[in-house]
Protein backbone atom coordinates (compact mmCIF):
# COMPACT_ATOMS: atom_id res chain seq x y z
CA UNK A 1 0.00 0.00 0.00
CA UNK A 2 2.08 2.46 -1.10
CA UNK A 3 -0.62 5.24 -1.06
CA UNK A 4 -0.63 5.36 2.70
CA UNK A 5 2.33 5.76 3.21
CA UNK A 6 3.27 9.77 3.83
CA UNK A 7 3.59 11.53 0.76
CA UNK A 8 5.99 11.09 -1.71
CA UNK A 9 8.01 14.07 -3.55
CA UNK A 10 6.63 12.83 -6.92
CA UNK A 11 2.66 14.10 -5.64
CA UNK A 12 4.06 17.27 -5.55
CA UNK A 13 3.30 18.57 -9.13
CA UNK A 14 2.40 21.39 -10.03
CA UNK A 15 -1.96 20.98 -11.16
CA UNK A 16 -3.55 22.90 -14.22
CA UNK A 17 -5.91 25.86 -12.74
CA UNK A 18 -8.56 23.90 -15.08
CA UNK A 19 -8.31 20.66 -13.71
CA UNK A 20 -8.77 22.59 -10.12
CA UNK A 21 -11.92 24.28 -11.59
CA UNK A 22 -13.46 21.20 -13.28
CA UNK A 23 -13.02 19.44 -9.79
CA UNK A 24 -14.82 22.04 -8.45
CA UNK A 25 -17.88 22.25 -10.95
CA UNK A 26 -18.12 18.24 -10.75
CA UNK A 27 -18.34 18.39 -7.21
CA UNK A 28 -21.23 21.11 -7.30
CA UNK A 29 -22.85 18.84 -9.90
CA UNK A 30 -22.69 15.87 -7.18
CA UNK A 31 -24.49 18.20 -4.82
CA UNK A 32 -27.30 18.82 -6.91
CA UNK A 33 -27.82 15.21 -7.88
CA UNK A 34 -31.65 14.28 -6.80
CA UNK A 35 -30.90 13.60 -3.07
CA UNK A 36 -33.52 12.63 -1.24
CA UNK A 37 -35.13 11.42 2.03
CA UNK A 38 -32.09 9.68 4.20
CA UNK A 39 -29.51 9.91 0.91
CA UNK A 40 -29.69 13.28 1.49
CA UNK A 41 -28.81 13.10 5.22
CA UNK A 42 -26.15 10.70 4.39
CA UNK A 43 -24.64 12.71 1.21
CA UNK A 44 -21.41 13.77 1.83
CA UNK A 45 -20.71 17.52 1.03
CA UNK A 46 -18.76 16.79 -2.36
CA UNK A 47 -18.10 20.52 -2.47
CA UNK A 48 -16.63 20.66 1.20
CA UNK A 49 -14.13 17.63 -0.03
CA UNK A 50 -13.06 19.03 -2.55
CA UNK A 51 -12.31 22.30 -1.48
CA UNK A 52 -10.23 21.44 1.28
CA UNK A 53 -8.19 18.94 -0.69
CA UNK A 54 -6.85 21.67 -3.28
CA UNK A 55 -6.83 23.92 0.03
CA UNK A 56 -4.54 21.20 1.85
CA UNK A 57 -2.80 20.62 -1.10
CA UNK A 58 -2.61 23.82 -3.34
CA UNK A 59 -2.48 26.54 -0.21
CA UNK A 60 -1.14 28.82 -2.06
CA UNK A 61 -3.55 28.83 -4.84
CA UNK A 62 -6.40 27.82 -3.44
CA UNK A 63 -7.47 29.47 -0.41
CA UNK A 64 -10.28 31.31 1.86
CA UNK A 65 -10.78 33.51 -1.17
CA UNK A 66 -11.88 30.82 -3.44
CA UNK A 67 -13.52 29.05 -0.71
CA UNK A 68 -15.44 31.70 0.35
CA UNK A 69 -16.86 32.08 -3.60
CA UNK A 70 -17.61 28.82 -3.86
CA UNK A 71 -19.82 28.85 -0.73
CA UNK A 72 -21.40 31.66 -2.40
CA UNK A 73 -22.41 29.64 -5.57
CA UNK A 74 -23.43 26.93 -3.03
CA UNK A 75 -25.44 28.84 -1.57
CA UNK A 76 -27.70 30.39 -4.69
CA UNK A 77 -27.63 26.19 -5.45
CA UNK A 78 -29.19 25.40 -2.13
CA UNK A 79 -31.09 28.48 -1.84
CA UNK A 80 -29.97 28.78 1.60
CA UNK A 81 -29.11 31.98 3.32
CA UNK A 82 -26.57 34.17 1.55
CA UNK A 83 -23.10 33.49 3.54
CA UNK A 84 -24.23 30.16 5.48
CA UNK A 85 -22.19 27.74 2.99
CA UNK A 86 -19.63 30.76 2.63
CA UNK A 87 -18.96 30.73 6.15
CA UNK A 88 -18.66 27.06 6.68
CA UNK A 89 -16.37 26.66 4.05
CA UNK A 90 -14.53 30.19 4.99
CA UNK A 91 -13.51 28.15 8.01
CA UNK A 92 -13.09 24.59 6.66
CA UNK A 93 -10.89 26.62 4.08
CA UNK A 94 -8.81 28.32 7.06
CA UNK A 95 -8.52 24.83 8.64
CA UNK A 96 -7.12 23.51 5.59
CA UNK A 97 -4.06 26.19 5.16
CA UNK A 98 -3.56 25.81 8.78
CA UNK A 99 -3.11 22.25 8.25
CA UNK A 100 -1.42 21.52 5.66
CA UNK A 101 1.73 20.89 6.37
CA UNK A 102 0.62 18.45 9.20
CA UNK A 103 -1.73 16.92 6.95
CA UNK A 104 0.97 16.35 4.36
CA UNK A 105 3.85 14.58 6.94
CA UNK A 106 0.96 12.16 7.66
CA UNK A 107 -0.66 9.11 5.97
CA UNK A 108 -4.21 9.14 4.94
CA UNK A 109 -5.20 7.27 8.13
CA UNK A 110 -3.87 10.03 10.19
CA UNK A 111 -4.76 12.44 7.72
CA UNK A 112 -8.75 11.39 7.69
CA UNK A 113 -9.04 12.18 11.74
CA UNK A 114 -7.43 15.59 11.02
CA UNK A 115 -10.40 15.69 8.20
CA UNK A 116 -12.91 15.07 10.85
CA UNK A 117 -12.39 17.72 12.95
CA UNK A 118 -12.78 20.06 10.18
CA UNK A 119 -15.20 18.26 8.76
CA UNK A 120 -17.36 18.96 12.09
CA UNK A 121 -16.27 22.85 12.29
CA UNK A 122 -18.06 23.09 8.68
CA UNK A 123 -20.77 20.84 9.55
CA UNK A 124 -21.23 22.38 12.67
CA UNK A 125 -20.92 26.17 11.67
CA UNK A 126 -23.80 25.76 9.61
CA UNK A 127 -26.07 23.83 11.45
CA UNK A 128 -25.45 26.35 14.37
CA UNK A 129 -26.20 29.20 11.72
CA UNK A 130 -29.10 27.71 10.81
CA UNK A 131 -30.36 26.51 14.10
CA UNK A 132 -29.71 30.55 15.35
CA UNK A 133 -32.03 31.70 12.09
CA UNK A 134 -35.16 29.22 12.45
CA UNK A 135 -34.92 28.00 15.77
CA UNK A 136 -34.61 23.99 15.25
CA UNK A 137 -31.90 21.36 14.89
CA UNK A 138 -32.01 18.42 12.53
CA UNK A 139 -29.45 15.91 14.14
CA UNK A 140 -28.97 13.54 11.31
CA UNK A 141 -28.20 16.92 9.20
CA UNK A 142 -24.57 15.49 11.00
CA UNK A 143 -24.19 11.97 9.43
CA UNK A 144 -22.69 14.49 6.29
CA UNK A 145 -19.95 15.01 8.40
CA UNK A 146 -18.77 11.44 8.92
CA UNK A 147 -19.60 9.96 5.67
CA UNK A 148 -17.66 13.11 4.12
CA UNK A 149 -15.02 12.25 5.73
CA UNK A 150 -14.55 8.54 5.11
CA UNK A 151 -14.73 9.78 1.60
CA UNK A 152 -11.42 11.88 2.13
CA UNK A 153 -8.94 8.54 1.53
CA UNK A 154 -10.47 8.00 -1.85
CA UNK A 155 -10.66 11.10 -3.31
CA UNK A 156 -7.10 11.64 -1.95
CA UNK A 157 -6.09 8.50 -3.94
CA UNK A 158 -8.42 9.40 -6.77
CA UNK A 159 -7.05 12.85 -7.38
CA UNK A 160 -3.30 11.61 -6.46
CA UNK A 161 -3.49 8.43 -9.83
CA UNK A 162 -5.28 11.54 -11.58
CA UNK A 163 -2.23 13.73 -11.41
CA UNK A 164 0.39 10.88 -11.83
CA UNK A 165 -1.64 10.28 -15.29
CA UNK A 166 -1.41 13.70 -15.92
CA UNK A 167 2.55 14.02 -15.04
CA UNK A 168 3.24 10.49 -17.92
CA UNK A 169 1.50 11.77 -20.38
CA UNK A 170 3.13 14.57 -20.22
CA UNK B 1 2.91 23.21 -3.29
CA UNK B 2 5.40 23.71 -6.13
CA UNK B 3 8.64 25.19 -5.86
CA UNK B 4 8.18 28.36 -6.27
CA UNK B 5 6.47 28.24 -3.20
CA UNK B 6 9.78 29.47 -1.04
CA UNK B 7 10.57 32.06 -3.55
CA UNK B 8 7.25 33.88 -2.76
CA UNK B 9 7.68 33.99 0.58
CA UNK B 10 7.35 37.85 0.89
CA UNK B 11 4.51 38.06 -1.50
CA UNK B 12 1.97 36.06 -0.09
CA UNK B 13 -0.75 39.05 0.94
CA UNK B 14 -2.36 39.17 4.14
CA UNK B 15 -1.79 36.26 6.62
CA UNK B 16 -4.61 33.23 6.48
CA UNK B 17 -6.17 34.40 9.95
CA UNK B 18 -6.41 38.73 8.30
CA UNK B 19 -8.55 36.50 5.46
CA UNK B 20 -10.34 34.55 7.96
CA UNK B 21 -11.58 37.43 9.89
CA UNK B 22 -12.39 39.50 6.40
CA UNK B 23 -14.27 36.96 5.30
CA UNK B 24 -16.25 35.18 8.26
CA UNK B 25 -17.21 38.98 9.14
CA UNK B 26 -18.41 39.29 5.29
CA UNK B 27 -20.37 36.16 5.51
CA UNK B 28 -22.31 37.34 8.99
CA UNK B 29 -22.73 40.76 7.39
CA UNK B 30 -24.18 39.14 4.17
CA UNK B 31 -26.29 36.99 6.29
CA UNK B 32 -27.59 39.45 8.36
CA UNK B 33 -28.65 41.48 5.49
CA UNK B 34 -30.33 38.69 3.95
CA UNK B 35 -31.84 37.10 7.13
CA UNK B 36 -33.49 40.86 7.93
CA UNK B 37 -33.79 42.68 4.82
CA UNK B 38 -33.74 40.72 2.11
CA UNK B 39 -32.24 42.89 -0.03
CA UNK B 40 -30.08 40.52 -2.06
CA UNK B 41 -32.15 38.61 -4.05
CA UNK B 42 -31.39 40.30 -7.66
CA UNK B 43 -27.90 39.00 -6.85
CA UNK B 44 -29.14 35.85 -5.79
CA UNK B 45 -30.93 35.72 -9.32
CA UNK B 46 -28.07 37.10 -11.46
CA UNK B 47 -25.77 34.47 -9.74
CA UNK B 48 -28.30 31.61 -10.14
CA UNK B 49 -27.41 32.12 -13.75
CA UNK B 50 -24.41 30.39 -12.99
CA UNK B 51 -25.13 27.89 -11.10
CA UNK B 52 -28.46 26.78 -12.82
CA UNK B 53 -26.96 24.92 -15.70
CA UNK B 54 -24.94 22.86 -13.20
CA UNK B 55 -28.43 22.00 -11.84
CA UNK B 56 -30.53 21.36 -15.47
CA UNK B 57 -27.27 18.93 -16.34
CA UNK B 58 -28.02 17.19 -12.49
CA UNK B 59 -31.61 16.94 -12.95
CA UNK B 60 -30.72 15.03 -16.30
CA UNK B 61 -30.74 11.50 -15.46
CA UNK B 62 -33.74 11.19 -13.69
CA UNK B 63 -35.43 13.11 -16.08
CA UNK B 64 -34.18 10.65 -18.94
CA UNK B 65 -35.43 8.04 -16.38
CA UNK B 66 -38.42 9.38 -16.42
CA UNK B 67 -38.38 9.58 -19.81
CA UNK B 68 -37.71 6.08 -20.94
CA UNK B 69 -40.21 5.18 -19.01
CA UNK B 70 -42.50 6.88 -20.97
CA UNK B 71 -40.97 5.61 -24.03
CA UNK B 72 -42.03 1.80 -22.91
CA UNK B 73 -45.00 2.43 -22.10
CA UNK B 74 -47.47 -0.80 -23.65
CA UNK B 75 -50.42 -0.13 -25.51
CA UNK B 76 -52.67 -1.93 -23.32
CA UNK B 77 -51.42 0.27 -20.21
CA UNK B 78 -52.53 3.22 -22.65
CA UNK B 79 -56.19 1.89 -23.39
CA UNK B 80 -56.79 0.65 -19.78
CA UNK B 81 -55.62 4.63 -18.43
CA UNK B 82 -57.07 6.41 -21.36
CA UNK B 83 -60.95 4.31 -20.74
CA UNK B 84 -60.48 5.08 -16.74
CA UNK B 85 -59.81 9.28 -17.59
CA UNK B 86 -62.93 8.76 -19.77
CA UNK B 87 -64.68 7.81 -17.08
CA UNK B 88 -63.82 9.96 -14.54
CA UNK B 89 -64.25 12.94 -17.00
CA UNK B 90 -67.73 11.68 -17.13
CA UNK B 91 -68.23 11.40 -13.50
CA UNK B 92 -66.93 15.39 -13.43
CA UNK B 93 -68.48 16.37 -15.94
CA UNK B 94 -71.89 15.17 -14.10
CA UNK B 95 -70.18 17.05 -11.44
CA UNK B 96 -69.18 19.88 -12.93
CA UNK B 97 -73.12 21.08 -14.66
CA UNK B 98 -73.96 20.32 -10.74
CA UNK B 99 -71.69 23.33 -9.34
CA UNK B 100 -72.26 25.03 -11.95
CA UNK B 101 -76.45 25.37 -11.12
CA UNK B 102 -74.71 25.80 -7.73
CA UNK B 103 -72.91 28.33 -8.89
CA UNK B 104 -75.40 30.31 -10.25
CA UNK B 105 -78.02 29.86 -6.95
CA UNK B 106 -75.00 30.84 -4.19
CA UNK B 107 -74.46 34.11 -6.49
CA UNK B 108 -78.08 34.95 -6.20
CA UNK B 109 -78.57 34.38 -2.81
CA UNK B 110 -75.26 36.30 -2.14
CA UNK B 111 -77.00 39.00 -4.19
CA UNK B 112 -80.02 38.83 -1.83
CA UNK B 113 -78.02 38.79 1.00
CA UNK B 114 -75.93 41.63 -0.32
CA UNK B 115 -72.42 39.02 0.36
CA UNK B 116 -69.73 40.11 -1.73
CA UNK B 117 -69.48 37.95 -4.61
CA UNK B 118 -66.78 35.16 -4.48
CA UNK B 119 -64.56 35.70 -6.83
CA UNK B 120 -62.40 33.04 -9.10
CA UNK B 121 -58.63 32.82 -9.92
CA UNK B 122 -57.20 31.13 -12.83
CA UNK B 123 -53.82 28.70 -12.59
CA UNK B 124 -51.32 28.03 -14.86
CA UNK B 125 -49.27 24.49 -14.85
CA UNK B 126 -45.84 24.21 -13.82
CA UNK B 127 -43.94 21.25 -13.46
CA UNK B 128 -41.40 20.43 -10.48
CA UNK B 129 -37.82 20.85 -11.80
CA UNK B 130 -36.07 19.07 -8.48
CA UNK B 131 -36.10 19.51 -4.48
CA UNK B 132 -33.95 21.70 -2.98
CA UNK B 133 -30.92 19.81 -1.80
CA UNK B 134 -30.80 21.29 2.13
CA UNK B 135 -32.11 18.50 4.65
CA UNK B 136 -33.19 21.23 6.41
CA UNK B 137 -36.12 22.47 4.11
CA UNK B 138 -38.91 21.53 2.44
CA UNK B 139 -38.84 23.39 -0.81
CA UNK B 140 -39.27 22.61 -4.47
CA UNK B 141 -38.02 24.41 -7.50
CA UNK B 142 -40.59 24.43 -10.48
CA UNK B 143 -40.22 25.60 -14.26
CA UNK B 144 -42.22 28.45 -14.20
CA UNK B 145 -40.31 32.04 -12.86
CA UNK B 146 -40.98 35.73 -13.63
CA UNK B 147 -40.77 35.30 -17.47
CA UNK B 148 -43.99 33.05 -16.94
CA UNK B 149 -45.53 36.38 -14.38
CA UNK B 150 -44.95 34.17 -11.39
CA UNK B 151 -45.04 36.15 -8.07
CA UNK B 152 -43.70 35.45 -4.62
CA UNK B 153 -47.19 34.78 -2.24
CA UNK B 154 -49.08 32.81 -5.17
CA UNK B 155 -50.42 29.53 -4.24
CA UNK B 156 -49.53 26.00 -5.54
CA UNK B 157 -51.58 23.38 -5.30
CA UNK B 158 -52.31 20.22 -7.16
CA UNK B 159 -55.46 18.28 -8.11
CA UNK B 160 -56.23 17.25 -4.49
CA UNK B 161 -55.24 20.43 -2.65
CA UNK B 162 -52.61 23.06 -1.81
CA UNK B 163 -49.28 21.84 -2.29
CA UNK B 164 -47.57 25.09 -0.79
CA UNK B 165 -46.69 28.83 -2.02
CA UNK B 166 -44.07 30.69 -3.96
CA UNK B 167 -41.45 32.16 -1.73
CA UNK B 168 -38.74 32.81 -4.59
CA UNK B 169 -38.66 34.04 -7.99
CA UNK B 170 -35.76 33.20 -10.53
CA UNK B 171 -35.96 34.76 -13.78
CA UNK B 172 -37.19 30.93 -15.22
CA UNK B 173 -38.09 28.83 -12.67
CA UNK B 174 -39.63 29.43 -8.86
CA UNK B 175 -39.25 28.39 -5.06
CA UNK B 176 -42.36 26.80 -3.55
CA UNK B 177 -42.18 26.21 0.56
CA UNK B 178 -44.16 23.30 1.36
CA UNK B 179 -46.93 23.70 3.43
CA UNK B 180 -45.01 20.41 5.13
CA UNK B 181 -42.13 23.44 6.18
CA UNK B 182 -41.47 24.03 9.76
CA UNK B 183 -43.82 26.56 11.41
CA UNK B 184 -45.54 27.63 7.80
CA UNK B 185 -49.09 28.65 8.43
CA UNK B 186 -52.17 27.85 6.63
CA UNK B 187 -55.42 29.35 7.96
CA UNK B 188 -57.65 26.73 7.99
CA UNK B 189 -61.44 25.29 8.96
CA UNK B 190 -63.09 21.91 9.09
CA UNK B 191 -65.33 21.01 6.69
CA UNK B 192 -67.71 19.11 9.20
CA UNK B 193 -68.21 22.11 12.16
CA UNK B 194 -66.65 25.39 10.39
CA UNK B 195 -64.42 25.85 13.76
CA UNK B 196 -61.58 28.01 12.30
CA UNK B 197 -57.97 27.37 13.19
CA UNK B 198 -54.36 27.33 11.61
CA UNK B 199 -52.17 24.60 10.08
CA UNK B 200 -48.58 24.36 10.59
CA UNK B 201 -46.04 22.40 9.08
CA UNK B 202 -44.36 19.98 10.74
CA UNK B 203 -40.50 20.42 9.26
CA UNK B 204 -39.01 16.83 9.87
CA UNK B 205 -41.44 14.49 8.82
CA UNK B 206 -44.37 14.95 6.10
CA UNK B 207 -47.27 15.88 8.38
CA UNK B 208 -49.14 18.86 9.72
CA UNK B 209 -50.24 19.78 13.17
CA UNK B 210 -53.03 22.42 14.66
CA UNK B 211 -51.48 23.83 17.54
CA UNK B 212 -52.94 25.72 20.39
CA UNK B 213 -56.27 24.04 20.45
CA UNK B 214 -58.26 23.61 23.63
CA UNK B 215 -58.21 20.08 24.93
CA UNK B 216 -62.02 20.33 24.84
CA UNK B 217 -62.30 21.51 20.95
CA UNK B 218 -65.01 19.47 18.90
CA UNK B 219 -62.07 17.55 16.36
CA UNK B 220 -62.53 14.16 15.31
CA UNK B 221 -60.06 11.96 13.52
CA UNK B 222 -61.29 12.04 9.52
CA UNK B 223 -62.18 15.41 9.57
CA UNK B 224 -61.27 17.64 6.63
CA UNK B 225 -59.80 20.57 6.94
CA UNK B 226 -59.55 23.07 3.97
CA UNK B 227 -58.75 27.07 3.51
CA UNK B 228 -60.90 29.75 5.26
CA UNK B 229 -60.00 32.29 3.10
CA UNK B 230 -59.50 35.13 5.63
CA UNK B 231 -55.83 35.63 5.22
CA UNK B 232 -55.67 37.05 1.77
CA UNK B 233 -53.59 34.41 0.44
CA UNK B 234 -54.85 31.55 0.17
CA UNK B 235 -59.06 31.25 -1.70
CA UNK B 236 -61.43 30.04 0.40
CA UNK B 237 -62.36 26.15 0.68
CA UNK B 238 -59.40 24.15 -1.00
CA UNK B 239 -58.64 21.27 1.02
CA UNK B 240 -55.43 21.25 3.07
CA UNK B 241 -55.37 18.26 5.33
CA UNK B 242 -56.81 15.55 7.42
CA UNK B 243 -56.67 14.57 11.03
CA UNK B 244 -54.92 11.46 11.42
CA UNK B 245 -54.19 11.52 15.10
CA UNK B 246 -55.30 13.09 18.40
CA UNK B 247 -54.00 13.21 21.96
CA UNK B 248 -55.99 14.96 24.39
CA UNK B 249 -53.59 15.01 27.44
CA UNK B 250 -55.41 16.59 30.46
CA UNK B 251 -51.78 17.11 31.32
CA UNK B 252 -51.16 19.61 28.78
CA UNK B 253 -53.57 23.04 27.72
CA UNK B 254 -53.32 21.82 24.38
CA UNK B 255 -54.18 19.11 22.47
CA UNK B 256 -51.61 17.41 20.19
CA UNK B 257 -53.39 17.37 16.44
CA UNK B 258 -51.68 15.34 13.78
CA UNK B 259 -52.78 15.83 10.36
CA UNK B 260 -51.58 14.50 7.11
CA UNK B 261 -51.95 16.85 3.98
CA UNK B 262 -54.24 15.69 1.16
CA UNK B 263 -52.06 16.69 -1.56
CA UNK B 264 -49.42 14.71 -3.05
CA UNK B 265 -46.89 16.71 -1.53
CA UNK B 266 -43.96 14.81 -2.18
CA UNK B 267 -45.34 12.63 -5.12
CA UNK B 268 -46.60 14.99 -8.40
CA UNK B 269 -44.55 16.23 -10.59
CA UNK B 270 -47.36 18.61 -12.04
CA UNK B 271 -48.59 21.26 -10.25
CA UNK B 272 -50.79 24.27 -10.22
CA UNK B 273 -49.72 28.35 -9.48
CA UNK B 274 -52.89 30.16 -8.78
CA UNK B 275 -52.91 33.78 -9.78
CA UNK B 276 -55.12 36.71 -10.08
CA UNK B 277 -56.54 35.82 -6.34
CA UNK B 278 -58.37 39.17 -5.46
CA UNK B 279 -56.52 41.51 -2.86
CA UNK B 280 -58.45 41.80 0.93
CA UNK B 281 -60.78 44.71 1.21
CA UNK B 282 -58.61 47.31 3.13
CA UNK B 283 -58.73 46.99 6.69
CA UNK B 284 -59.94 49.43 9.45
CA UNK B 285 -57.67 49.33 11.38
CA UNK B 286 -58.82 52.86 13.36
CA UNK B 287 -62.09 51.28 14.39
CA UNK B 288 -60.62 47.82 15.40
CA UNK B 289 -59.78 47.41 19.04
CA UNK B 290 -56.21 47.25 20.02
CA UNK B 291 -54.60 43.61 19.53
CA UNK B 292 -57.53 42.46 17.00
CA UNK B 293 -55.77 43.88 14.17
CA UNK B 294 -53.04 40.93 13.87
CA UNK B 295 -55.61 38.17 13.81
CA UNK B 296 -55.22 38.30 9.66
CA UNK B 297 -51.43 37.98 9.56
CA UNK B 298 -50.87 34.44 9.31
CA UNK B 299 -50.45 33.78 5.77
CA UNK B 300 -47.11 31.87 4.95
CA UNK B 301 -43.98 32.14 6.84
CA UNK B 302 -42.20 34.59 4.87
Amino acid sequence: MSYLSPSTPEIQRPVSNIFIVISVLIALFLNALPWEGWWLALRPDFVALVMLYWCTHTPLRVGIGLSWTTGMLADVADASLFGQHALAYTLLAFGGVVLHRRLQMFDLRQQTTQVLGIFALTYGVYALVHWQVNGYMMWSYLLGCLTSTLLWAPLSIMFMAMRRARMERE
Amino acid sequence: MSNAQTFQFFNRGPSPAVRLVFFVVLSLLLMFVDARYRYLESARSTLSMLVTPIQQLATMPGRLWHQAGEFFVTQGGLVEENSNLRQQHDRDAALLSQLQSLQQENQHMRNLLTLPQRSEFSAQSAEILYAERDIFKRKLLIGKGADSQVKIGQVVMDDMGIVGQITRVYPWMSEVTLITEKDHAVPVQLVRNGLRTIVFGAGDTSQLSLRYMPVSSDIQNGDVLVTSGIDGVYPPGIPVAKVVKIERDAAYPFARITCLPLAGVDRNRQLLILSDLPPLPAMPVAELPPGTGKDAKTGGNE
